[in-house]
């Protein structure tokens, strides 16, 4: 399933205006250490993690993953929102914690 | 991938998190470029970007030499950090010198070696306290 089709189903907002939205998403991995997501994390996965900060776009691009999702409605610094649109990686936002993303995710994916 | 050798260096800029990871971006990407394997892709990239970022965190930055031929990819970090005291103990899953504010980031978890001798085919660290830490990655191509 695109990014793009994956965010508009689960009511999640692009906030990279549309780079990366054309990604397939395979799958959905949650953690919040980064060498551990980096390492574990499939190719075209969807990955939620509470960082905001712009490494968060490195570890994306080593590990192939399909876009990166804030849950909690945190809110996402310019510098790594400007990352992701040039290494391409789509930052999805959303209110909702990453259970119920996980929950949504599972029915869809 | 033609008979030559790919040599390119980075500089690895000091206590900039902004531009952590550019040097194993622009590897990754070189090594798509010329069609190698995308799992050997990701084996060089996340051993790469791990051994960057220690450099970033522990040592002041440093310096990252890639070599390319057709056989392997070698990547030399030379920092001129304050060295490994006990390599044996920073080799553990779960052992960690980085400080707070690091580990408040997601790094420091004390992943980043275990992931380098993961990913690594061959992983060499020669390394003296006061001095720096050389960790030299190989990942063979064939």
């Amino acid at each position: 399933m695109k990014v793009s089709e994956f965010a508009e189903k689960l009511n999640l907002e692009i906030l990279t205006e549309g780079n990366g939205s054309s990604k397939d998403i395979k799958g959905m991995y949650i953690c919040d250490l980064l060498s551990w997501a980096m390492s574990h994390a499939q190719k075209g996965d969807a990955w939620v993690t509470v960082h905001t900060h712009v490494n968060i776009i490195a570890v994306a691009v080593m590990a192939d993953i399909s876009c990166i999702v804030i849950p909690e409605g945190i809110e996402v610094e310019e510098a790594t929102l400007k990352k992701a649109a040039q290494e391409g990686i789509a930052v999805l936002g959303t209110k909702k914690t990453a259970y119920e993303i996980a929950c949504e995710a599972g029915k869809l994916l | 991938m033609t008979n030559g050798i790919i040599r390119q260096n980075f500089v690895i800029p000091a206590d900039d998190f902004t531009a952590a990871g550019e040097a194993s971006s622009s590897v990754k990407k070189m090594l798509i470029q010329l069609g190698v394997d995308p799992q050997k892709v990701k084996k060089t990239a996340i051993s790469m970007y791990e051994a960057e970022i220690n450099a970033v965190i522990h040592a002041n930055g440093g310096i990252a030499s890639v070599e390319i031929d057709r056989n392997k990819i070698f990547i030399r970090i030379e920092d001129h950090g304050p060295g490994i005291p006990d390599v044996e103990l920073a080799m553990k899953e779960g052992y960690t010198t980085a400080p707070d504010a690091i580990r408040e980031m997601g790094f420091g978890a004390g992943m980043g070696l275990p992931n380098m001798k993961r990913y690594a085919d061959l992983l060499e660290i020669k390394t003296e306290v006061g001095k720096g830490t050389t960790v030299e990655i190989t990942v063979y191509l064939s």
